[in-house]
């Protein structure tokens, strides 16, 4: 049996020590989670986005106090009880507004930076896939929530993207990838209501969330044995420079425990990115609520043109411009595309893309390719933008086809 | 199977696995249409007031069903459905691509077309798909007709018979 002193103070560190192993703890989590020194701000994205998940669960509890998940009065709970009787609701809705926005932002440059410097491959493949595991958790998160308000964008948000459930044309393989029954399935009723809107709350108030902590501790996980990547993509003798950090030779080392000091760096960047945030929350909360949505959910009237948030704009360009069959495969391969990167990725050299040849050429195609779907995806379908977005489209699918083939003969730097 | 405790573990396998099933069943049917959801799924129209080239909305199963009367020199098509001696498209409002509401543009030479302006697809005036990414026409709801009434919702003969010819398909 392990060996409890009875006249340690309850509570004191000794009796938690003996009971809790808070010093180990403390060295496995913290003081001894050794992060390299040679990285850059791009590295504190993780941080930021912990944060921003922070504020978005503390904003949704107020927001959930006063919200009513009824057809009849959702839409009047957010715009009218929210906004202008509860004490400061209009701060709790303007954070989880712009908190959902800005969190996409932030995936956005967090996984470019992974594609950048290579942290994706050789022991961090794991990384990756929670990572994007992450990423389609929120866009579920998001998407369901965007369901909330009962708005004009919502009702028809939700109709079209359930709409892509109910699989291929009927005249396809004798109709057997035809699915209309799992529309109605999954809306719980012939159109998006009542039903569709009390699912689609649990969602978005429960089960998402949830599932969204598990992975992001599993994300977390994953980047304990691999260690985070440094800019140059350099292997590092972790206990090597560890040994040399403890022993005072904090100069030779190539390490720096994660509290407190990566953890200062990090907190300083979290700085700077609330200015912005809370810049945006007090001063331009109004780029994250779209105005169509302000007019209540009404089935019998589309709106003029539909389409999504800004951080949906290029998968959804990715489904557009084709017909309807050949939409639905280009949009599910842009969906699970990203997850591939590691096996598509055939060289195994781990370095900035500036250093890799034609990869680094392939990063910033990308790259322009995504704003360019995102432009068009925003434009309404007609003349010349019907042809732009189908060529943006058709290069998205084509540079994943191609990454196997440009990195196979890559030349170690 | 070698051992007490491998029989023991399969027995706990199986029996777990038997009580997820049936949780699994039960998680589905909780997601199903309710049958007060189901039964609401009945309506009737009534088509002695209807103007030709105005494009009527109604709703059946909270979707928009487009009811049009034709012009008399309007082109002929089986898609139709003739009651009282005229011509009438009656479609279910939502387009086939991803279910947006087509508008009813009116032009001159019978050449009105009903237009998405989600994905840009169009309809010509018998809902046949002409232009983007509709795969079909726009789809007719199941109907009876009933004096100059349409009950939506139940199938009578010539609806049947729509379905058998592949004019619509069953929604």
């Amino acid at each position: 049996m392990a060996h409890f002193d009875e006249k340690a103070k309850p509570f004191s560190h000794q009796w938690l020590n003996e009971r809790l192993a808070i010093d180990t703890v403390k060295k496995v989590m913290s003081s001894e989670y050794w992060i390299p020194k040679d990285i850059n701000f791009l590295w504190a994205m993780g941080m930021i986005l912990a944060a921003t998940f922070g504020l978005l669960v503390i904003s949704g509890i107020f927001l959930l106090m006063y919200y009513q998940p009824d057809t009849a009065k959702a839409f009047d709970s957010v715009n009218y009880t929210i906004m202008t009787e509860v004490g400061y609701g209009w701060l709790w809705r303007h954070i989880h507004g712009v908190g959902a926005s800005l969190v996409f932002l932030i995936i956005y440059i967090h996984m470019f930076t992974g594609i950048y410097y290579g942290s994706y491959k050789r022991g961090r493949e794991m990384i990756w896939l929670s990572g994007m595991l992450l990423f389609v958790l929120f866009s579920a998160e998001a998407f369901s929530g965007y369901m909330l308000p009962w708005g004009q964008m919502s009702y028809w948000a939700g109709m079209v993207i359930t709409n892509l459930f109910g699989g291929f044309t009927p005249d396809l393989a004798g109709g057997a990838l035809n699915f209309p029954g799992f529309v109605e399935w999954l809306r719980g009723d012939y159109v998006p209501a009542q039903a569709f809107l009390s699912r689609f709350f649990m969602l978005h108030v429960f089960l998402l969330p949830l599932a969204i902590i598990g992975v992001i501790v599993l994300h977390f996980a994953t980047l304990r044995i691999p260690h985070v990547n440094n800019q140059e993509g350099a292997e590092i003798d972790f206990e090597e420079s560890a040994r040399l950090y403890k022993d005072g030779k904090k100069k030779e080392s190539k390490v720096i425990p994660f509290s407190p000091v990566f953890l200062s760096k990090d907190v300083f960047v979290m700085g700077v990115y609330f200015i912005l945030f809370f810049y945006l929350v007090f001063f331009h909360f109004d780029f994250a609520m779209d105005p169509v949505n302000f007019d209540p959910a009404n089935g019998l009237k589309t709106p003029l043109h539909i389409y999504p948030e800004w951080y949906f704009l290029w998968s959804y360009e990715v489904l557009r411009p084709f017909s309807f069959n050949i939409g639905l495969v280009a949009f599910a391969f842009a969906q699970v595309a990203f997850f591939l990167l590691p096996f598509l990725d055939k060289s195994p050299v781990v370095a900035p893309a500036s250093r890799r040849g034609l990869f680094h050429i392939w990063f910033w195609l990308m790259i322009i390719d995504m704003i360019v779907l995102s432009v068009m995806g925003k434009l309404p379908p007609e003349g010349a933008w019907n042809i732009i977005g189908f060529g943006a489209a058709v290069v998205f699918i084509l540079l994943f086809v191609a990454l196997p083939f440009i990195t196979k003969n890559e030349k170690k730097a | 199977m070698n051992s007490r405790r491998d029989f023991m573990g399969m027995a706990l396998g199986g029996f777990t696995a038997l009580g997820g099933i049936g949780a699994l069943y039960a998680m589905k049917r909780s997601w199903d249409p309710l049958p007060s959801v189901k039964s609401a799924g009945f309506t009737t129209i009534d088509l002695s007031g209807a103007v030709e080239n105005v494009l009527n909305v109604e709703k059946w199963r909270g979707k928009p069903i487009f009811v049009l009367k034709l012009a008399a020199d309007a082109p002929k098509s089986p898609r139709q459905i003739t009651v009282g001696g005229s011509r009438y498209l009656v479609v279910i409002g939502l387009c086939t691509h991803l279910g947006c509401i087509p508008s009813f543009d009116i032009a001159a030479d019978n050449k009105n077309k009903f237009k998405c302006a989600c994905h840009g697809g169009e309809y010509d005036i018998n809902a046949v798909e002409t232009f983007g990414p509709p795969p079909r026409p726009l789809d007719i709801p199941p109907f009876k007709l009933s004096g100059t009434s349409l009950v939506l919702g139940e199938e009578g003969p010539e609806y049947k018979k729509m379905l058998a010819s592949g004019l619509t398909l069953k929604v």
